[in-house]
């Protein structure tokens, strides 16, 4: 008691002295004090000290990266030569390689895992359900390398068959991509399904809704923001993946040729780019400060989806401003 | 008098064993209030919702007996669900608007049975507002999100919103439950403008709820039907021992 400084011990007793019952005042003093605040400082000392160790993970990406920008004229940056050794550091081929390969993942995904999560959450019966959840969530845990290497021995054959010069391509890459935002998607939307009040249900179907029609109508805008949630997450998950991508997509340093085809050309994404070239560029040079640089624009792009992944959930007031039925 | 709904010797039990109902026959005529009370788990929401078939959801039940609305039986085969639950209308315990506005849970019901003339949904607005004492208070706001209402005005609402569809019956399983005094008067009163159009059946709050607005009662005990009266004499001289027990306070 004695260690603790006055002003705290004021505010202490203030405190206790608003407590109405005797019995709450009389609690031995000394004993609730030091552990009391023992314990909430221990609580402070791990949230601040996150907080600084993700801020200092930026600091040094910054640092390390910053050179990119301020060293070479942004338009080069964005050109569509990458060729490090020659000192061309055209960011395009990748910027473009990284979107192709994402937007098809989320394209596959998207639809596949709302609709899984629907089945699983609305229609399915009680033994289905029982079996297929921890199945998924057993696929989400599957390392990526080892989707990577299915991709590579079973994907690419399949898709080389389809007419591309070689089975290592945006397509492979955005299937085995959109495999593994599946369970995440699929796992958190029928979370979020099965927050939905019962009463929700009964209320629709009572006064004469079709089940589809509960779905659409009720369940799913209700559950909206769990499932922009599910989907943001997914997506990240995507845009984040970096081994499966590298094994599969064919790595080429290419703005692919826009047309039909398009998906079945190798694009090679900024973060295997990074991964691949790392190990070898020089420490300091022009080289590691632009892999770097891409690591600032992934992170942007990142924290892009982020913020608008909570705007959109923020947004869920539409429950409470009451959106259209 | 007509009978509207006929339930005979019905019995239901749960998928994991549980005798909900046993043998229960009753009638409940047209234009009544028809309260069904009893303690907690004594099989009132499992029979009111067979009446509707929201029982449908739940698997793995076994059910016996016959229930008929008008005449017809609800477990026929080539009985359309969707029509019957239009007819029957059902209000919950827990008030549950849907998300949305005031105006888009009255028009859902109507929406979904392929009512869009504007002119006729806004009559019906106000009348069934109006039928569910509620019109005064959201006239002006008939757009702001439903979930802003108090939860008196919720079950308000949810009540209106059966009365959009015109149906003949309306369920209302213990609508006053969580609510306050005030709201629960209100939610009363409108009962009986509701008996002049409609055939109501109410789990009551209280007995003393169900001796206010009742005009015929059926006690029932561990999903049995014990006694059936006219609210007259069901509340003042019950014949059966365990009513006068339940009426009186002694368990339950």
């Amino acid at each position: 008691m004695s260690a603790l400084p006055v002003t705290l011990r004021k505010r202490l007793r203030t405190l206790v002295r608003d407590v109405p019952f005797d019995a709450v005042r009389n609690i031995q003093w000394s004993l609730l004090d030091w552990r009391e605040i023992l314990i909430e400082s221990l609580i402070r000392l791990a949230g601040i000290s996150s907080i600084i160790i993700v801020g200092m993970i930026f600091l040094f990406l910054l640092r390390e990266g910053i050179p990119t920008f301020l060293d070479i004229p942004l338009r080069q940056l964005f050109e569509s030569r990458w060729y490090p050794n020659e000192g061309l550091y055209g960011m395009w081929p990748l910027i473009v390689g990284s979107l192709i390969v994402t937007v098809g993942a989320i394209i596959v995904a998207l639809p596949l895992g709302l609709i899984t999560a629907i089945y699983l959450g609305e229609i399915a019966p009680e033994w289905q359900r029982e079996i297929l959840k921890p199945l998924i969530e057993v696929l989400a845990g599957i390392p990526s390398i080892v989707l990577g290497f299915l991709g590579w021995i079973a994907l690419a054959p399949l898709i080389q068959k389809l007419g591309a010069p070689t089975g290592l391509t945006a397509l492979t890459g955005s299937l085995i991509l959109a495999y593994m935002a599946l369970p995440t998607i699929i796992s958190i939307s029928e979370d979020a399904l099965y927050a939905v009040p019962k009463e929700y249900r009964d209320g629709a179907l009572a006064i004469g809704a079709t089940r589809w029609q509960t779905i659409r109508h009720v369940v799913l805008p209700a559950a909206r923001s769990g499932l922009v949630m599910a989907v943001m997450l997914g997506i990240g998950r995507a845009i984040g993946e970096t081994m499966a991508v590298m094994m599969v997509t064919g790595n080429a340093a290419f703005v692919p040729t826009f047309g039909a085809d398009m998906a079945l050309q190798p694009v090679r994404t900024m973060t295997a780019t990074i991964a691949a070239e790392m190990g070898e560029v020089a420490q300091g040079s022009m080289h590691y400060h632009v892999l770097f640089g891409i690591g600032i624009m992934l992170f942007l792009i990142t924290a892009a989806i982020n913020s608008l992944a909570g705007r959109l959930v923020g947004t869920s007031g539409n429950r409470r401003r009451g959106g259209q039925l | 008098m007509q009978a509207k709904i006929s339930v005979q010797n019905v019995s239901y039990t749960y998928a994991d064993g549980t005798e909900a109902l046993k043998h229960v026959s009753l009638t409940i005529r047209a234009n009544e209030i028809f309260v069904l009370f009893g303690p907690a788990r004594s099989g009132k929401t499992t029979l009111l919702r067979l009446f509707n078939r929201l029982s449908d959801l739940t698997p793995g039940a076994d059910y016996r007996g016959t229930i008929l609305v008008d005449g017809q039986d609800v477990f026929a085969l080539g009985v359309n669900v969707t029509d019957l639950r239009r007819r029957i209308g059902m209000v919950f315990a827990v008030p549950t608007p849907l998300p949305g506005s005031i105006r888009g849970n009255l028009t859902y019901g109507p929406h979904m049975a392929g009512i869009r003339d504007t002119a006729l949904l806004n009559e019906r607005i106000e009348r069934s507002l109006t039928q569910a004492a509620l019109w005064d208070e959201v006239k002006d706001r008939l757009d702001h999100p439903a979930s802003r209402l108090s939860g008196g005005q919720k079950q308000r609402l949810c009540i209106a919103r059966s009365l959009m569809l015109e149906p003949e019956v309306l369920i209302l399983d213990n609508p006053t439950s969580g609510l306050d005094p005030i709201s629960t008067s209100m939610v009363e009163e409108s009962l009986y403008e509701l008996k002049q159009q409609y055939t109501v059946i109410m789990v009551p709050h209280s007995v003393q709820q169900g001796a206010r607005v009742a005009t015929r009662a059926a006690f029932m005990l561990d999903g049995e039907l014990v006694e059936i009266d006219t609210a007259e004499r069901m509340f003042k001289h019950p014949k059966d021992q365990r009513t006068e027990d339940y009426i009186t306070g002694r368990f339950g």
